[in-house]
C-alpha cells in the first residue's frame, strides 16, 4: 500500500513554493549559550526545527509520534556527518519520507543545522 | 503555476505505474481498502466523522459538542437566506433541481458545457449572478451558511460521485489526484503524507484524520475559526501549514481536488455540516 502515497521526488521540488525569509536567525538571541543549547532552542522552535511535531526528544512537551524517538544518537550514528545528512535532506534515505528537507529547502540555515546536530548527538 | 503543475503531473505519471494503470474505480477500491485495513474496527460509514471515527477520547468531547451543535444557527441563517426572494421575486430554489432540497449529493460534478468541475458553492454564486444579485464572498459567512443548509437537507444520502467517460472529466479527476499526492511547500509534504501514511498518528498534539470521508461533512464549523468554512477554506489552511502558497477559492486546482477527494468518499453518508475543533 505504500505505493499509493508515493510522492515523487522530481515533482516535489517543482511544485514547491518556497517561502523564504523564515530562516533568519537573530544572532543576539543565542549569545552566551553552548552550541547544544542553541540547537535545542532551534529544534523545539515551531517556526524552525519543530522536530517535536514528529519526534519525542529530550524533555520536549507534547511530542508527536510520526517519527521515531530520538535517543542514542551517538550509538546509531557513529559518523556525525550521516546524522547531519539526515537532517539536511531526509528524502535521500527514504524518498517517501514526510520529514522536511531542512537544509535543502533552507528551512533553517547551515549554521543552525550544525547546532541541531550538536544537540541531538548527545541525546 | 499551472504550467508547473503540468510538469509535475508528467513526472508523477512516469514515476508511478499505479497512477497510469488505475482508473477512478480501482483508485477507490485501493484507497478505501487501505483505511479499512488500517482501522479494522471502524465501519466504512463511520469515516464520515473524521478524526472522531478513530479516537475515542476526542470523540467523547465531540459528542458532547454535538448535543448543542454550534452550526445550528448557521443552518437557520442559511435556510432564511435560501428562501429570501431576490429583487426579481425568484429564490435560490429556481436555480436547482428539486428546488435545491436534498441535492448536495449532485456535487461536485463534471459539467460538459463549461468543461469544469462544478461545486455547490460555485452554483450558489452563479444563481445570484443569473438573477442580477451581488455574489457572496467565498469560503465562509453567508455563502457557507447557504451551503450548510443545503448540506443539511442532504444528510443521510450516500456519497455517489461519478466520473463520466469523458476524457476531460477523467483529466479533471486525475489533476485532483496528482494535486493530492504531490509534495508542496517549503516543508515538502503532500496531503497523503499526513492523511494517508500518518492517519491516526499525532503531529504534535493533533491526531491526523484519515482522508477517507474527508468530504462528507462540509461546510464545517470549526472552533478555531469561530464559524463555518467550506472545503476550499480547509484546503487553503492545510496548504499554508506546509508553507506553500494557497490557491484561490473555486480555482480549478481546488475544484479538481474536491472532485477527487469526494469521489474517494463514495459509499459514505453525507453528514454536513459538521463540527470540528
Ligand atoms: C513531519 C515529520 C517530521 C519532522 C518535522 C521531523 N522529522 Fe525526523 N523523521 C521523521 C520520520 C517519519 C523519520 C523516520 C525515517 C524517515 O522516514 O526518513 C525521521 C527520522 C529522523 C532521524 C533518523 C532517526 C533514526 O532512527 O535513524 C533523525 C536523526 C531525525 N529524524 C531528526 C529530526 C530532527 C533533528 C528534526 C527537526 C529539525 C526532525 N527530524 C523533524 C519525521 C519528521
Ligand atoms: C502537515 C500535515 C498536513 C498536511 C500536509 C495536510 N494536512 Fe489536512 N489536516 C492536518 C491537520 C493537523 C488537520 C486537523 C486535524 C484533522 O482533522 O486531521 C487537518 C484537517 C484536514 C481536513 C478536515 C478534516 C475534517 O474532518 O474536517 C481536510 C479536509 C484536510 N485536512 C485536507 C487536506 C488536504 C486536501 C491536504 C493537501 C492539500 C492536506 N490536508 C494536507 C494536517 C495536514
Amino acid at each position: 500500500m505504500r505505493q499509493f502515497a508515493k510522492p515523487i521526488l522530481l515533482s516535489a521540488s517543482i511544485v514547491a513554493l518556497v517561502v523564504s525569509g523564515l530562516s533568519f536567525t537573530p544572532k543576539a538571541a543565542y549569545a552566551g549559550k553552548s552550541m547544544a543549547e542553541k540547537g535545542k532552542e532551534i529544534s523545539f522552535h515551531r517556526q524552525k526545527g519543530n522536530c517535536l511535531a514528529c519526534h519525542k526528544m529530550a524533555d520536549g512537551a507534547l511530542p508527536g509520534n510520526i517519527g521515531p524517538k530520538l535517543v542514542n544518537m551517538k550509538a546509531r550514528y557513529p559518523d556525525k556527518s550521516k546524522l547531519r545528512a539526515q537532517i539536511w535532506d531526509a528524502t535521500i534515505n527514504n524518498p517517501n519520507t514526510i520529514m522536511p528537507p531542512f537544509g535543502k529547502f533552507k528551512i533553517v540555515t547551515e549554521e543552525e543545522i550544525d547546532m541541531i546536530v550538536e544537540f541531538i548527538y548527545n541525546l | 503555476m499551472k504550467r508547473l503543475l503540468i510538469i509535475a503531473a508528467t513526472a508523477i505519471l512516469t514515476a508511478t505505474p499505479f497512477v497510469t494503470n488505475a482508473g477512478p474505480d480501482d483508485d477507490l477500491k485501493a484507497f478505501r481498502g487501505y483505511f479499512l485495513e488500517r482501522f479494522p474496527n471502524v465501519p466504512l460509514e463511520e469515516f464520515a466523522n473524521g478524526v472522531y471515527s478513530i479516537d475515542a477520547a476526542s470523540r467523547e468531547q465531540w459528542e458532547a459538542i454535538e448535543e448543542f451543535p454550534p452550526y445550528e444557527i448557521a443552518i437557520e441563517e442559511g435556510e432564511e437566506l435560501f428562501n429570501t426572494p431576490f429583487k426579481n421575486g425568484k429564490t435560490f430554489a429556481s436555480c436547482f433541481k428539486n428546488g435545491g432540497i436534498g441535492i448536495k449529493g449532485d456535487y461536485p460534478f463534471f459539467d460538459k458545457a463549461s468543461g469544469r468541475v462544478r461545486t455547490i458553492e460555485a452554483d450558489i454564486n452563479s444563481c445570484l449572478k443569473k438573477n442580477g444579485e451581488k455574489t457572496l464572498g467565498w469560503g465562509k459567512g453567508k455563502l457557507a451558511a447557504i451551503s450548510a443548509y443545503m448540506a443539511f437537507t442532504t444528510r443521510g444520502q450516500i456519497i455517489d460521485i461519478k466520473v463520466p467517460r469523458d476524457q476531460r472529466a477523467i483529466d479533471a479527476y486525475e489533476a485532483g489526484k496528482v494535486f493530492y499526492y504531490a509534495r508542496r511547500g517549503q516543508l515538502n509534504m503532500s496531503c497523503a503524507h499526513c492523511h494517508v501514511d500518518n492517519a491516526g498518528n499525532k503531529i504534535r498534539a493533533d491526531i491526523l484524520s484519515p482522508s477517507l470521508g474527508h468530504a462528507s461533512h462540509f461546510p464545517v464549523y470549526r472552533s478555531k475559526w469561530g464559524g463555518l468554512g467550506t472545503l476550499h477554506r480547509r484546503f487553503a489552511g492545510c496548504i499554508k501549514q506546509v508553507r506553500a502558497l494557497p490557491f484561490k477559492n473555486q480555482s480549478d486546482e481546488y475544484r479538481n481536488l474536491e472532485y477527487f477527494l469526494t469521489y474517494m468518499s463514495n459509499g459514505i453518508p453525507w453528514n454536513g455540516p459538521g463540527a470540528r475543533k
